[in-house]
């Protein structure tokens, strides 16, 4: 099997095609070559378009020849989770009921994306709507962990994590509303970036929870992951969420702190992330990455984040509740799927919607209708919100301490395809230690910290503050030198 | 009351009802479970007294209260203006039934 490391980075391939060393085209055909050769057994890739990317690739090496400068990812090979919009193409949020949709207009994200020169291979597979730990909710079958093909690759951007592990592309665009990135970053030994609530716009984003979801890259490398944020972060007259901050040069700070590592830096670890039901061979190794960043020069302080355990129940009333009223706009009547022959309007929804939505879907709309519907709504809802002030303002307490927070990403490695698939709770439970960071909107990333005895990844989570990327970017950086 | 019986037949029923879906008759005993397994587990938020808090709707509320001038601009709306929109036959191109100026639906009103 390829891993991550068999595949170039980003400064790599750019600085290549421009002393002339390749061609955006030859890096593009290795990349296509890749997917033919793995992608039957993975399953990432929902659609592919080698014409389409072949034409980027033409434009970058006219640049090259005409001796011009290349933008910052010119002919890096991209894949874009199936939840992104990109003209023309189909956009199927792993859904039948979006089957033969095509958007007329790309996401902001993707639009920054091409204009820096990335290279679109295609659309990646993902649970149905985002919703899902192990992308077995995706209509169009499951992807496979490119680490052990029995296993799930985690969800719900699961393509977007495998292709990345498998060296099908560079790097990938996911999104993550309660873990979505990071667990499968986890899974499949890449790292994944939770940009901070209003980092990206969510312009063309298929919404889930709107006051949860988020855009971020999936690289091998910290490095390049830490690139490609800095190329579709921003404010977007498009997404009145997306923030007006400064983006900082994230290169700029690594290059920085190359030397220096986490050295005087003080880093948190809450008791509440190591309790029961964390795996053994997931504790070790974390401990293990949080001993060599201590021996690194960081201190190392226990804290504690005493709402930790509420964080599920409350993710799951409010991102349910949302989900519920986003996803009415599928209805049969502007695009996508519609049932046919149906006598009346009121018919047409039900059946469109019968047909078009999965299981976990249905679920979730109906625990959301249901705690948003009279004689629930304080009893669930409001409580829920609530109680995600109280686990924001526990990070908020902790971030006055240090600088960064470390926990294990996921409480096990990669699960097998079907263990969990008919215990909603207990799928639920892999995004225990991730949606606390999506509720509270802070900063996160997940970066590989060793291996269990199988060889199955384990990724370590890095939390920072609102807005400060560059520094869990930093500790991502030295525990991958160590 | 038993956590099993938090949600009934009837209740699947009309939440169904509310959110437009269609569950077939097996359908329905299955969410009836999964909705109060879920529900059963949610129940753990009554521990917390919560009576003092402020529902937090938007992360943005947060950023506001801890009042750090650069976050402040978080905020701020833009200006109000006219914009092109999206071209329409590109729009309708991806309806399911259309005259290529409006939408094209069954009849409204059932009799």
């Amino acid at each position: 099997m390829s891993t991550a490391t068999a595949a170039g980075s980003i400064e790599g391939i750019r600085s290549a095609i421009a002393k002339g060393e390749t061609t955006a085209k030859a890096v593009v055909e290795i990349y296509q070559a890749r997917i033919a050769g793995e992608d039957e057994k993975i399953r990432a890739f929902l659609s592919t378009d080698r014409d389409y990317a072949l034409a980027q690739a033409a434009r970058i090496d006219d640049l090259a020849a005409k001796g011009d400068p290349l933008p910052k990812l010119a002919g890096v090979p991209f894949g874009i989770k199936d939840v992104l919009t990109l003209e023309g193409f189909a956009a199927t949020a792993g859904s039948k009921i979006l089957e033969g949709y095509r958007p007329p207009y790309t996401a902001t994200a993707v639009k920054k994306l091409a204009d820096a020169g990335a290279v679109f291979l295609g659309k990646l597979n993902c649970d149905e709507f985002a919703m899902g730990s192990s992308n077995e909710n995706s209509a169009y079958g499951p992807v496979h962990n490119p680490h052990d093909l029995d296993r799930v690759p985690g969800g719900s951007s699961g393509g977007s994590a495998a292709a990345v592990a498998a060296g099908m592309a560079v790097a990938t665009l996911g999104t993550d509303t309660g873990g979505s990135i990071r667990q499968p970053a986890s899974f499949c030994g890449v790292v994944g970036v939770l940009p901070t609530y209003g980092r990206v716009s969510r312009y063309g984003l298929i919404a889930f929870a709107s006051s949860l979801d988020r855009i971020g890259p999936f690289a091998a490398t910290v490095r390049d992951a830490a690139t490609v944020l800095g190329v579709i972060a921003g404010n977007d007259v498009m997404d009145a969420t997306s923030s007006q901050l400064p983006v900082p040069d994230y290169a700029e700070t690594l290059d920085k702190y190359a030397d220096q590592g986490v050295k005087g830096m003080k880093l948190g670890v809450p008791a509440e992330y190591f309790a029961e039901g964390l795996d053994a061979e997931v504790r070790a190794a974390i401990e293990g990455g949080i001993e060599k960043l201590r021996a690194a020069g960081a201190e190392i302080r226990k804290i504690s984040l005493p709402h930790t355990r509420y964080a599920i129940p409350t993710y799951y009333v409010i991102a349910t509740a949302e989900a519920s009223s986003n996803l009415a706009r599928f209805d049969g009547v502007r695009y996508g799927l519609r049932a046919p022959q149906s006598d009346t309007l009121a018919t047409m929804y039900r059946r469109t919607r019968d047909l078009g939505f999965g299981a976990e879907v249905k679920r979730r709309i109906l625990l959301g209708t249901y705690v948003l519907s009279h004689g629930y709504y304080d009893a669930y809802y409001k409580k829920a919100q609530q109680v995600r002030r109280l686990l924001t303002e526990d990070f908020l307490a902790a971030f006055g301490e240090v600088d960064a927070i470390l926990t294990p990403t996921a409480p096990t490695p990669a699960f097998k395809l079907g263990e969990k698939s008919d215990d909603p709770v207990a799928m639920y439970l892999a995004d225990i230690y991730t949606v606390t960071a999506s509720l509270a909107g802070i900063c996160g990333v997940s970066v590989p910290c060793g291996k269990s005895r199988t060889g199955l990844p384990i990724g370590m989570q890095i939390l920072g503050k609102h807005f400060d990327e560059s520094t869990i970017f930093r500790v991502g950086q030295a525990l991958e030198s160590l | 009351m038993p956590e099993t019986e938090r949600v009934s037949l009837a209740d699947v029923r009309r939440v169904a009802e509310l959110s437009n879906l269609d569950l077939t008759a097996d359908e329905e005993p299955r969410m009836r479970r999964d909705l109060n397994a879920i529900l059963g587990y949610v129940a753990q938020l009554s521990e917390l007294d919560t009576a003092q808090v402020e529902p937090m709707a938007q992360v943005s509320e947060v950023l506001a209260v801890a009042g750090e001038s650069a976050t402040e601009k978080l905020s701020v709306l833009r200006e109000d203006q006219v914009r092109p929109c999206l071209d329409r036959a590109l729009v309708m191109a991806s309806a399911p039934e259309t005259d290529g100026v409006f939408f094209k639906v069954p009849k409204v009103i059932e009799r």
